[in-house]
């Protein structure tokens, strides 16, 4: 492949850039809380990601504990039934799934694996991690106000969310919106630095086609995040001034409580277009960045180069940019336009194939590799698996004649989760346990490691699985009880039940999961520079865990893309990145 | 041997898109000779125009789905001159001050590029002044609506209620923007007057030198700034 520096000859442009100048913090408080260093920024980010996360896992037990054994446990009411969804979802989403893939992974891997220093802007970044908090801070809020959070369902539908009836239509919904545009302003000022940095700050010799694929997915999912949030950012503005200022930008003429609303003439279904027009490119926000990881897992894992990388490239570019086009399939039923469906549908389906081909070539990359079933490797398997299971169903849901009879069943609830929530946090789990020994300098406990991953993996197909059935069967999503329905089995109550169990399971393998990573990070061995042998420039630093700086006295020069796995005629099985040509012969 | 030896061919450009593709995707810089800051200012705008976009489409959406006609917009914002009124002559008037200001910003960016401190600073100053200008003006014109008008975000006696709610949002966020851009261009104007950007003086909270890059990424979001005025004054006050 051209872009392999195999010879002498190919070249290495002169430095372009001067170094750059390093902030070098002279306090406690400058150095480890409003630190400017992008792997400090990173765990901070991660830290707040899973904490709020955990509050997520924990209102998803409440939700299972209701359908499974209705009328049991009596603080769940229907309002707080509904909150635990709604909150669920957005905290899963939002504040966890894309603040660690972007902020967390985003911040600690770019500057490491394109060479560079730190973020650009290191100052903005410290803001953006900040702020961050402030919209973790102002959900949290929002549980402890009068009437509770907001129970809206977390795609927040107008007229419903912000009239009297909705669990949370008080002070939930205003905290919630001011968290998302609050949330919006961070990443954006985050955002701004990893894709500045990944285009102006690479090192000499990483030019875009020999970047780790990790980069790639997470720098096209933070282009489609700076370009797609801004419409949720405009529609969280006119919601709250529907509620504050009594303006009508979403509401209709509307009867509430017997009484007729202040709204007139306002239209329900503009927040639908914005809040997908967001709400898809946001699935991809979160699988971009774990297709990237998880390409570099595999290839690693497995010692043999990512089969077809520019293809794995192009296909990330063109997802990112088909995502933009595909938001009303999740509006079938919304009244829109039939037409539009027809045209919906059929972009839905032009995107399954560069995904599609992706995973074809992660399955080629395995084909014939070395697999070491390491738990990186376990976990980015177990990806492959929820990952296809959770396409197929999409082909289901994309179309819009079958998606119809599915709509608001738990068949949707099972596919997005497998696709958009099962696969990518097997990625985040893998990828933690993957650098794990470069963050922390030590090994995670691999007994326990283990048994997170069974755990979570059998788990996880106990738990949606099943959903399929009982969403073809009809059972609607977001209900607070199905007993008494007659069209259902007493089957279906029993399968709730199992689900249920299995996810107070899987719940509890993750407390496991943080118990060893904050436990491992004191008590755990020490781990070497390099453990799997990768090729990364991350695992070249001098120092493990990597200093402020990240490299030593000179930048890492780049003579070879990722991927130089077992390559014939070299007596190692990988040849790192800025290893020079003549020095690979050997 | 050094590892940098580079065969001066293959530092020339492949004909066609070909090149164009090898260059942009080269090492180190994919905008060859921009720096970072202007980079990040540009993506900025790009994301920022997504926001207006969103306004845009939605106050066409709202217009469209609205039940009570919308308000004629040269009527609403007339302002009468001995007896007569004249249609949207304060928005002129704004417009021209708006655009003016794009003049003296384009200038400033030129002359410190020349490192002439002190007409970048006249030219950074007046910039500021007539932003501010145009802020005084758009305070004016919200006054007289809310207060003789009886226009309020809720609603307004001359039609559909979202002319007043649409009104209020985007001009009030695009006005936003411009009272941003101008406190930057106040501060901008005491740093080249203090000689900051002369002498690379580390910036209050990011610590990084000055230099009169600056000025262009400043200039880059006054520009874009004036340009979303066009855009809501042609579709908003002139549909």
């Amino acid at each position: 492949m051209e872009h392999v520096a195999h010879d002498e000859t190919s070249f290495v442009r002169p430095a372009e850039v001067g170094e750059m100048e390093l902030y070098h913090p002279k306090t406690w408080l400058g150095k480890y809380v409003f630190s400017q260093d992008a792997k400090t920024i990173a765990i901070q980010y991660a830290a707040t990601a899973i904490s709020i996360g955990m509050v997520a896992l924990v209102l998803s037990w409440v939700m299972r504990l209701q359908l499974a054994w209705p009328n049991t446990f009596t603080f769940i009411d229907p309002a707080y039934y509904l909150q635990a969804v709604t909150m669920h979802g957005m905290i899963m989403v939002v504040y966890l799934l894309t603040a660690l893939f972007l902020g967390g992974f985003g911040n600690y891997l770019i500057p490491l694996m394109v060479g560079a220093r730190d973020m650009v802007f290191p100052w903005l970044n410290m803001i953006s991690f900040w702020v961050y908090f402030v919209a973790v801070a102002l959900l949290a809020a929002s549980f402890l106000v009068g009437g509770g959070s907001t129970g809206a369902g977390w795609t927040l539908y107008p007229p419903q969310a912000i009239l009297p009836g909705t669990p949370g239509s008080e002070a939930g919904i205003l905290l919630m919106l001011a968290s998302l545009a609050v949330f919006i302003i961070g990443f954006t000022m985050g955002g701004l630095n990893y894709v500045v940095t990944i285009l102006q700050a690479r090192t000499r010799g990483m030019t875009l086609m020999r970047m780790p694929l990790t980069v790639w997915g997470i720098f096209v999912a933070t282009i489609l995040a700076l370009f797609a949030f801004p419409a949720l950012f405009v529609s969280a503005i006119m919601m709250s001034l529907d509620v504050l200022l009594g303006t009508s930008f979403f509401m209709p003429a509307i009867m509430t409580m017997g009484n007729e609303a202040d709204h007139v003439g306002g239209n329900p279904l503009l927040f639908q277009h914005l809040f997908w027009f967001f709400g898809h490119p946001e699935v991809y926000i979160v699988a971009l960045p774990a297709f990237g990881i998880v390409s570099d897992l595999i290839s690693i894992h497995a010692r043999k180069n990512i089969f077809g990388y520019r293809m794995m490239v192009w296909a990330i570019v063109i997802i990112g940019a088909l995502s933009f086009v595909v938001w009303a399939h999740h509006m079938y039923v919304s009244g829109m336009n039939p037409y539009f469906g027809f045209f919906f549908a059929t972009t839905t389906l032009i995107i399954a194939v560069p995904t599609a081909l992706k995973v074809y070539n992660w399955v080629l990359t395995l084909w014939q590799g070395n697999i070491h079933l390491t738990i990186p490797m376990l976990f980015s398997i177990a990806f492959l698996l929820f990952f296809i299971n959770g396409g197929m169903t999409g082909l289901f849901l994309g179309n819009a004649t079958v998606s119809m009879p599915l709509s608001d069943t738990l068949f949707v609830v099972a596919h997005f989760h497998m696709v958009m929530a099962v696969a990518p946090v097997m990625v985040v789990c893998g990828a933690i346990y993957h650098w794990y020994p470069k963050i922390t300098g030590r090994w995670y406990h691999q007994g326990m490691a283990s048994f997170h991953f069974w755990v979570t993996f059998v788990g996880s197909y106990l738990v949606f699985l099943p959903m399929h059935y009982l969403g073809i069967m009809g059972v609607p999503r977001r209900y607070f009880e199905i007993t008494g329905t007659t069209f259902l089995p007493d089957s279906a109550e029993s399968v709730n039940a199992s689900i249920t169990i299995a996810a107070l399971v899987v719940g509890f393998a993750q407390l496991v999961f943080l118990y060893n990573l904050i436990v491992s990070a004191f008590n755990g061995k020490q781990a070497p520079s390099n453990p799997w042998n990768a090729t990364t420039l991350e695992w070249q630093t001098e120092h493990t865990p990597p200093q402020h700086g990240n490299f030593g006295k000179e930048l890492p020069c780049v003579y070879r893309w990722a991927y130089d796995f077992s390559v014939p005629g070299v007596e190692e099985d990988f040849i790192p990145q800025n290893v020079p040509p003549r020095n690979a012969q050997a | 041997m050094s590892t940098e030896t580079m065969a001066s061919d293959s530092l020339e450009l492949k004909p066609g898109m070909a090149g164009f593709f090898d260059d942009w995707s080269s090492d180190q810089r994919a905008f060859k000779g921009v720096p970072w800051g202007k980079a990040m200012m540009w993506i900025f705008l790009v994301s920022d125009t997504f926001i207006f976009g969103c306004f845009l489409a939605s106050y066409m959406t709202v217009r469209m789905s609205a039940l009570e006609p919308w308000p004629s917009a040269s009527e609403v914002f007339a302002l009468s001159f001995g007896g007569a009124p004249i249609p949207l002559i304060l928005i002129a008037i704004m417009t021209f001050v708006l655009i003016t200001s794009s003049g003296t910003m384009a200038l400033a960016v030129n002359y410190g590029y020349r490192k002439n401190k002190w007409v970048t600073f006249w030219l950074l100053f007046a910039t500021a002044l007539l932003g501010a200008t145009f802020v005084g003006m758009q305070v004016f014109e919200w006054s007289k609506l809310i207060l003789e008008e009886g226009v309020r975000p809720w609603g307004n006696p001359m039609g559909a209620a979202q002319f007043g709610s649409v009104f209020f949002m985007v001009t009030g966020f695009h006005g936003f923007h411009v009272s941003i851009g101008v406190i930057f261009l106040f501060i901008f104007s005491y740093k080249v007057a203090r000689g900051h950007l002369d002498n690379q003086t580390p910036g209050w909270f990011t610590k990084r030198g000055g230099n009169y890059e600056e000025i262009e990424i400043l200039g880059l979001y006054w520009h874009f700034v004036d340009l979303v005025w066009v855009f809501i004054f042609a579709f908003f006050y002139l549909w």
